[in-house]
């Protein structure tokens, strides 16, 4: 049986990865952790992308497009949020979330 | 050649295979390193993942953006930020890990009755194809303005992080 040329086990595969982001963010007891798992989740939203690409839409280079700006975002996103980790672990000197709560540095 | 299709689809499973157990690192792994490394590896699979999609310009992409640069940047932040790597593995309450793992089935199985139930209609026409050559042609027509706003965005969040990352510094050099 052929199942990679099934838009249903993309989009199974995408919940999954989904899952394991959601999973991430609720158990890490770190902020890089939790960072880790978000790239996760932007994944599994852009193989969704790709695979309604591959499978139902009428302009194939669209998906393609909204998986490139996904990747974007998330560099971007990755970059704003290493460097608030730093900037935290300078003020608190260690990265527990739980204890990190004010907002001002 | 039938041959072809069962090794692209052996290949199918191995990145699969691939993206789970990247995932299961990740999320399972005690030192942050190889929390990092699980998440390179499984960006790889849905890497091969887009390759079977049809589109090797995103898997290229996938790798080199994802795997090459996302992934570096946040090795960078474990070794500056010295994450010390008993706080990943501390113990936390068996009861926060039931519910997390109850959430996470509870948003599984939602979507997957949603996938189940939904037939999803293929367009009538399709214009175009997967080709660089038709995805440079929108970048630069009707997705221009998007374009240039994702630039921007990068940009916002170069100096962000200099800021960001700048301004401690100072105190501690005092």
């Amino acid at each position: 049986m052929i199942i990679s040329d099934n838009l249903n086990t993309y989009l199974i595969i995408a919940a999954i990865l989904l899952v394991i982001g959601l999973y991430g963010m609720l158990q890490h007891r770190s902020l890089i952790g939790m960072l880790i798992s978000s790239e996760f989740i932007l994944n599994g939203a852009g193989l969704n992308f790709m695979a309604f690409n591959r499978f139902v839409a009428p302009n194939p280079a669209v998906g393609q497009i909204y998986t490139l700006f996904i990747m974007g975002i998330a560099a971007a996103e990755a970059a704003i949020v290493v460097s608030i980790i730093i900037a935290v672990y300078r003020k608190y000197r260690n990265e527990d979330p739980a204890e990190v709560q004010d907002l001002k540095l | 050649m039938i041959v072809y299709r069962y090794i692209a689809e052996a290949l199918f499973y191995a990145f699969m295979i691939l993206t789970f157990m990247g995932g299961y690192m990740a999320v399972r792994s005690r030192m942050l390193m190889h929390a990092v490394l699980g998440l390179a590896v499984s960006l790889l699979g849905v890497a091969g993942l887009y390759f079977h999609l049809g589109s090797p310009f995103l898997a290229t992409m996938q790798i080199l953006i994802y795997v090459g640069a996302v992934c570096i940047m946040i090795v960078l932040g474990v070794m500056l930020g010295n994450t010390p790597d008993q706080l990943a593995a501390k113990n936390f309450k068996g009861r926060n890990l039931v519910l997390a793992l109850g959430a996470c089935t509870a948003a599984f199985m939602t979507l997957f009755v949603t996938l189940s139930q939904t037939r999803f209609a293929p367009a009538a026409e399709r214009v175009g194809d997967m080709s660089i050559r038709f995805i440079g042609e929108n970048l630069l027509f009707q997705y221009c303005l998007a374009f240039e706003l994702i630039s921007v965005i990068l940009l916002t969040a170069i100096i962000g992080a200099i800021i960001l990352a700048r301004d401690g510094r100072e105190e501690t050099a005092k």
